[in-house]
């Protein structure tokens, strides 16, 4: 794939010192941009991405030439609208979108493949701050995103509790479970154990370790959706054929489907990406940033919170989002929450479910007005 | 906007901190925040309801008064209201501890079963009693805890919860209730709304 071309590049000159010891400097921040800053620029929502999702957040993306990925919440008219506010997502360092991240080069003009910096979200939001600089805005109107990209929205207003009028976190954790561990080392196994991986040190698109990702994005890809889900949209229905072949081809539709999403994945990600991604996801614990407390993490901060959990996610289920809701609580903080009915699993943030998305442009849309 | 409410918010001083508990639609909690400057929040167990809140642009939090109240600190909340509510909670005795452990001071407002519409119906009719402000029947009602006037005076008073302000409510008259006509109003109010501390 043609990354260079349609992405717009910060270079961050200043140097950024990353959880890991190591220093980075003169490293590309890959974003993109929707609507228009307003005079007073006040209208500006930092778009946080998930674990495969990148800065082409709606609209058609010119490198995959597919829906962006929050092209259902962001667009004009839409939840998040921009007719009204101007987003702002850019590209998590560590990533393959043109951001900094293992498919660059060192500055010895080789790959860095695995020796690239583990990267923590604490980074990634550090590293993104600097677009607030780059666009003169001193303070966001939002910041928000799902998964990952709630995460990012914690760390960001912990990180700079004054930077955001509203915060608003969706389907996410503000620590990785065991659980949420388990399933993303089984990603990097599978990678890992592509012969093509070869330790990260791959070069080219032809020997890069695909069925290694294919297999993490099909195991990954189960965790967003729920049972009931699967079920009335699959259950046991075969995949173009009358009765079971008694082989081990694809009978049934949820294994197409799968070994579908898995080969496409392939064509847009870079595994080693994946393996920095989900290693910063791993080592996400904000309450740990704080002693245990994480109601300490949001002590500074006088930004309305809106969280926003869904009854059939159980990677980032109600509870966990309900914890940081508590810590807020705790702390006297402005915080709303609503856990939205719908049985499309964690993907649903990303996908048309009229309540979630009805809540989300009420939330912004009145907060607005109040500005 | 119903007169119970009116009275609630004639009991709130401007620019306080208010917590509605079983908030609804946020019908109060608009009023208080526009008309009163109140920094206002809501809980609210019903989807629909929270969603109705958000449009209105109210802080609310999904949830059940039974459970989450506990996360709220002590006396985080100069006013915590409570309306109609109480009687349809399985430990009411528990909420209303909680009421006042994170509110300075609650508003709790109670259907009166001791109202004589009430007392009327069973009486001559011989069946559970459906009025204005208890409008279900036996097998569909969220009430589990019914009680009177009386009842939530004397109750109240056993606990050593101070009472500030007790008002007897009938349809558009609100008259101070006290210990001495406490007979009558339990008769002839078909809403009560206290104003208590611990």
């Amino acid at each position: 794939m043609n990354i260079e071309k349609n992405i717009k590049t910060l270079i961050v000159k200043k140097p950024l010192k990353l959880d890991c010891g190591k220093t980075i400097k003169d490293f590309p921040i890959a974003y993109e941009t929707y609507g228009s800053l307003n005079s007073k620029k006040d209208n500006a929502i930092l778009v946080f991405h998930a674990l495969t999702g990148d800065q082409f957040v709606t609209g058609i993306n010119p490198v995959t030439n597919k829906e962006g990925w929050w092209s259902y919440a962001v667009g004009p008219d839409k939840a998040i609208d921009t007719n009204k506010y101007f987003v702002i997502c850019s590209n998590v360092i560590g990533g393959c979108m043109g951001s900094y991240g293992p498919s660059h080069k060192d500055p010895d003009q080789k790959i860095f493949g695995t020796n690239f910096p583990v990267i923590t979200i604490n980074d990634m939001v550090n590293a993104q701050y600097n677009l607030l600089d780059h666009f003169g805005i001193d303070k966001l109107f939002s910041i928000t995103g799902g998964s990952m990209g709630g995460m990012q929205v914690l760390q960001f207003i912990s990180n700079f509790p004054d930077k955001s009028k509203t915060v608003i976190p969706i389907a996410t954790t503000s620590s990785h479970s065991a659980q949420n561990i388990a399933f993303n080392e089984l990603g990097r196994q599978a990678i890992a154990a592509d012969n093509n991986w070869k330790d990260g040190n791959y070069t080219s698109n032809d020997t890069n370790p695909g069925k290694g990702l294919a297999v993490a994005r099909m195991a990954a890809h189960i965790t967003y959706l729920s049972k009931k889900g699967l079920q009335e949209k699959f259950g046991r229905k075969l995949q173009e054929r009358e009765d079971l072949k008694f082989g081990f081809d694809a009978d049934f539709q949820i294994e197409s489907y799968l070994r579908y999403q898995g080969s496409v994945f392939v064509d847009r990600f870079d595994a080693n990406s994946y393996l920095y991604i989900t290693r910063a996801m791993d080592y996400f614990d904000l309450a740990k940033q704080f002693n245990g407390n994480l109601s300490e993490a949001f002590i500074n901060t006088k930004a309305k919170f809106f969280i926003i959990s869904f009854t059939s996610d159980w990677l980032y289920p109600t509870q966990e989002n309900k914890d940081i809701v508590i810590a807020l609580n705790s702390i006297g903080a402005d915080v709303g929450f609503v856990e939205i009915k719908s049985d499309k699993g964690h993907d649903s943030f990303l996908l048309d479910v009229p309540d979630f998305l009805n809540a989300l442009k009420n939330f912004l849309d009145k907060s607005y007005e109040e500005n | 906007m119903k007169n119970e409410f009116q009275v609630i918010a004639d009991l709130i001083e401007k620019d306080k901190k208010v917590l509605d508990v079983g908030c609804a639609d946020g019908t109060l909690m608009k009023f208080l925040k526009d008309n009163k400057n109140i920094n206002i929040r809501g809980l609210e167990i019903s989807k629909e309801k929270v969603q109705e809140c958000i449009a209105k642009g109210l802080t609310v939090i999904e949830g059940n008064a039974e459970k989450d109240l506990k996360q709220f600190p002590d006396k985080s909340f100069d006013y915590v209201v409570l309306s109609q509510t109480l009687q349809a909670f399985l430990n009411p005795e528990l909420v209303l501890d909680e009421l006042l452990r994170v509110g300075k001071k609650a508003i709790v407002t109670i259907p009166n079963f001791g109202y004589w519409k009430v007392r009327f119906h069973l009486l001559f009719k011989g069946t559970m009693p459906i009025t204005k402000t208890l409008p279900d029947e036996w097998y569909n009602t969220p009430n589990l805890h019914m009680c009177t006037i009386k009842d939530f005076f004397h109750f109240v008073k056993s606990k050593d919860i101070k009472i500030f302000k007790s008002l007897a409510l009938n349809n558009l008259n609100s008259s101070i209730i006290s210990e001495s006509n406490l007979g009558v109003k339990n008769l002839f109010a078909d809403l009560g709304i206290f104003l208590i501390e611990k």
